[in-house]
This record gives C-alpha cells, sequence and structure tokens, in this order.
C-alpha cells in the first residue's frame, strides 16, 4: 500500500501501525469479538434466557490461551501453521479496507478481487488444517467446507459483478464508494437490491452461520473441521471467526450501501446486517449439504444473474 | 489469582461423557441449559469435542465395556481439565454396585475434583456443584 517506489522508517512504523492496531488487528478483533457477544447474547433473548456478560468471548480466548495443545499422531506441520494463514489475510483484508473506508485514496489496484480471494482464505485454511489432522469427522467437515465454498461462491461473484457492471467496470473499491457517493447507495436500484439479498445468504455461509453451519455443525460432526484443536491454535480459529464476522459485513456495506460512511452511519449499518444475520440463524434449522448446493445453484445464482442482467440496461 | 485461572471459571467448556447412564442424569444435564436456568450466562457451554474440554461431565455406573473409552477420552482431553461426578451412580455406583457388568468406581479410575449426587441430581444441585468447583479451582487446585 505504500505509494511511490521508496520507503522510509517513519512509514514503515505507519503501515505496521495500520496492520496491527487501527483499522488492521486489534481493533477489529476487539470489534469482531463484541459482535460475537451481540450473536449471542440475542440468540439467548430470543431463546428466552439471559445470555453470556459482554466479556465472554474475550474471557474464552484467555483461557484456550492457557490450555495445553495438542498434536494429533501423525499430523502433518500444517496442523499448526494453517491457523495463522487464516488469521493473516483476515488481517489484512481489515487492515486495508479500514484503511479505503477512512478514505478512498488509499484504494489500490484492483483491489476487489484481492480482497475477494482474501476474504476466502480463512476458509482455505481451515480445510488445510482439517484435512491434515487425521480425524474422520474433520475429513467429513472438511468435504462439506469444501462443498459450502463451491455453492456460495458463484452467486457471490455474480452479485458483486453487478456492483462492478454498476460502476462503469471499475475494480477499485475507492472508486466504487465514490459512484456511490455520487448517484446514490446500489441497494437503491432494482439490479443492486436484488443483488444484495444474494450478497446476505453468502455473507451467513461464508461465516458458517445458521443455515449454512455444515461444516462445523455442533452436534453431528462435533464441531467437524475444528474437531483436533486445541489451546492456541483453537484460539486463533475463533479469532478468524470474530474477524470475519467483522470484515465480510463491511466489505458488503462498502460494496452496496456505500453512499455515506460516516461512523455513525457505518455503525448503525452493521448493527442492520448483524441483526439480520442473527435473526436467519436462529429462525431456520440447518439445512443438509445437498439442500445447501441445491438452494445456492438455484434461486440465488438465477437471482444474481437476472440482477446482471438488470444491472446491463442500467436498472 | 493469575488471569488465565480466572478466565478458566468464567468460561468452563463442558463434555459430556455417558457411562452407562440410564438417561436419567443426561436430561437434567440439558436442563440447565434451558431458559429456566441458563448456564451460559456463566460462560459454561456443552461442546461436542473433547479437545476443547475444561470439564468431563460423566454421568453413569461404570459399565466394565466403556471404562476404557472413558479412559482414553480422559486422556484425549486438553489440560488443565476436571472431571465432575454426576449422579449417584457415577458417585458410589448406587444399586449397581454388585452388578455383574460394573467395573470400579469411577474415583478409583480418574481423579475426580466434585461429586454431585442425586438420582438424577436436580438442575440446582448441579448448579451448586460447578460453584463449589469454580471455589476450589479459584483457592487453587
Amino acid at each position: 500500500m505504500v505509494k511511490g517506489g521508496y520507503t522510509t522508517p517513519e512509514k514503515e512504523m505507519k503501515e505496521i501501525f495500520y496492520y496491527l492496531i487501527f483499522p488492521g488487528f486489534l481493533f477489529s478483533a476487539l470489534v469482531g469479538l463484541m459482535a460475537g457477544w451481540i450473536d449471542r447474547k440475542l440468540t439467548a433473548r430470543l431463546q428466552w434466557r439471559v445470555g453470556p456478560p459482554w466479556h465472554q468471548n474475550f474471557t474464552d480466548i484467555v483461557k484456550l490461551l492457557g490450555k495445553e495443545v495438542i498434536v494429533p499422531e501423525g499430523a502433518r506441520l500444517t496442523f499448526l501453521f494453517s491457523p495463522y494463514l487464516g488469521l493473516v489475510s483476515a488481517i489484512l483484508v481489515a487492515a486495508s479496507l479500514g484503511r479505503i473506508i477512512i478514505s478512498p485514496a488509499n484504494s489500490f489496484g484492483a483491489d476487489l478481487i484481492v480482497f475477494f480471494y482474501l476474504l476466502s482464505l480463512p476458509a482455505v485454511a481451515l480445510i488445510i488444517g482439517a484435512s491434515s489432522s487425521r480425524n474422520p469427522l474433520a475429513s467429513v467437515g472438511v468435504s462439506r467446507e469444501v462443498k459450502l465454498l463451491l455453492a456460495y461462491e458463484l452467486p457471490l461473484i455474480l452479485s458483486i459483478i453487478t456492483v462492478v457492471i454498476k460502476s462503469n467496470g471499475s475494480l477499485q473499491i475507492g472508486s466504487i464508494i465514490q459512484q456511490q457517493m455520487f448517484f446514490g447507495s446500489n441497494i437503491f436500484s432494482f439490479s443492486g437490491a436484488l443483488a444484495f439479498l444474494v450478497a446476505i445468504f453468502c455473507m451467513q455461509a461464508k461465516l458458517g452461520l445458521g443455515l449454512f453451519d455444515v461444516a462445523e455443525a455442533d452436534q453431528e460432526l462435533m464441531c467437524g473441521t475444528l474437531i483436533e484443536y486445541s489451546g492456541l491454535p483453537l484460539a486463533i480459529f475463533k479469532l478468524t471467526k470474530a474477524l470475519m464476522l467483522y470484515t465480510v459485513p463491511l466489505f458488503i456495506i462498502v460494496l452496496f450501501l456505500g453512499c455515506s460512511l460516516s461512523p455513525a452511519l457505518l455503525i448503525a449499518k452493521y448493527l442492520m446486517l448483524l441483526a439480520i444475520m442473527i435473526l436467519i440463524k436462529n429462525t431456520n434449522p440447518r439445512l443438509r449439504i445437498d439442500q445447501v448446493l441445491r438452494f445456492f445453484w438455484r434461486i440465488p445464482t438465477l437471482a444474481a444473474g437476472a440482477a446482471v442482467i438488470l444491472a446491463m440496461l442500467g436498472l | 489469582m493469575d488471569i488465565r485461572r480466572k478466565a478458566w471459571t468464567k468460561s468452563i467448556w463442558v463434555f459430556h461423557v455417558s457411562n452407562g447412564s440410564c438417561n436419567n442424569c443426561d436430561i437434567e444435564i440439558l436442563d440447565c441449559f434451558t431458559p429456566r436456568f441458563d448456564l451460559e450466562r456463566f460462560g459454561i457451554q456443552l461442546i461436542g469435542s473433547v479437545r476443547h474440554a475444561d470439564a468431563l461431565l460423566i454421568t453413569g455406573a461404570m459399565n466394565k465395556k466403556s471404562i476404557p473409552r472413558m479412559k482414553k477420552i480422559y486422556e484425549q482431553a486438553a489440560k488443565p481439565c476436571v472431571v465432575v461426578a454426576c449422579g449417584t451412580c457415577a458417585c458410589s455406583q448406587h444399586m449397581f454396585r454388585d452388578s455383574y457388568n460394573v467395573g470400579e468406581p469411577l474415583d478409583k479410575i480418574l481423579p475426580v475434583d466434585v461429586y454431585i449426587p442425586g438420582c438424577p441430581p436436580k438442575p440446582e444441585a448441579i448448579i451448586a456443584g460447578i460453584v463449589k468447583l469454580v471455589d476450589k479451582v479459584r483457592k487453587g487446585k
């Protein structure tokens, strides 16, 4: 992200600060863990329970740091390496997306594509880690995670293409935001609204929440992909999940609701998306993996395809 | 008090081991997570994988077939992990003591930290047992 061909120590310190503290790791982890608490609390209230205190997710992480790390016999190096891969890519998206929101001028190259790939890396990390753990339940979880990735990626790409068409073929998030600042949010048009609906379902699947938590099914697969993880690597996976809970809705907001990104409005939009996700999660039972594939490749894909055509017609 | 121990007492993840129980204790354990009692407000969760467990909640009268499996499960848990005997069967084998298919009592197999008697223990009794466990860990086990 450093502009120009040279760096100074001061600039490097700034980059490290951006990456580790403010829009990056520390800030987004705090927000993500709090969002995770909102999820748990709201779920509890919907079930007429009291729910955990606000510091619950932080306590969980601190506790996991103090636990023993068990490496199953015959597990490969990737078992301990893959959690970091997921965490690093999630931080990278959180940091650069945060900087772009602060000032759209920080946008670089075709960053939309970069972010799209970086956002699917945590799922890839989970697949690599779980498949090297040599656990049969984890391997079932892995196969489901791969199918889930195949299922939601297609409609998500189509709905992002809609946004790209609406901002005159620009692949730069900065110019997508500027376009929305001048002509209103993408959601306030037929094609945008349709693509936004599809993106909400894809977001739900990407975060592995409710309806689409097939890979981590608590009861039938015993946490599936995470079954062999304990202690520090498990804490890192939980942190990655929290970061994703912060980053993915932010990505959707920037693409579809980007007309005004002042802090108060941004928080309001984020909370709205979070509430929608939690409501979908709590009012629907888990789908089977074949139902997930059938669901995503029929209605959302067709809807997103229709959105692309509508966007080409200028609607 | 050191922060890790404090965090441990505020977020106990429970793995439920049914060791030849009659399913009565198991239903009462699930009752603890219903709206009336709601153990999640203390950070206590039932989890599926034993690798994530902080406490093994053992019910049942130590079936000879399932004792080796239970030992294996205890070895698989990430330490520090405590063992809670839930129900009179797990505490003292109850009326199955002289039965042909019952092995040794639980506290001769694993180090038990808390006993919760009752047939079945009421959810209140289970919560009281957890409070005792938390006190014990805070004072330094």
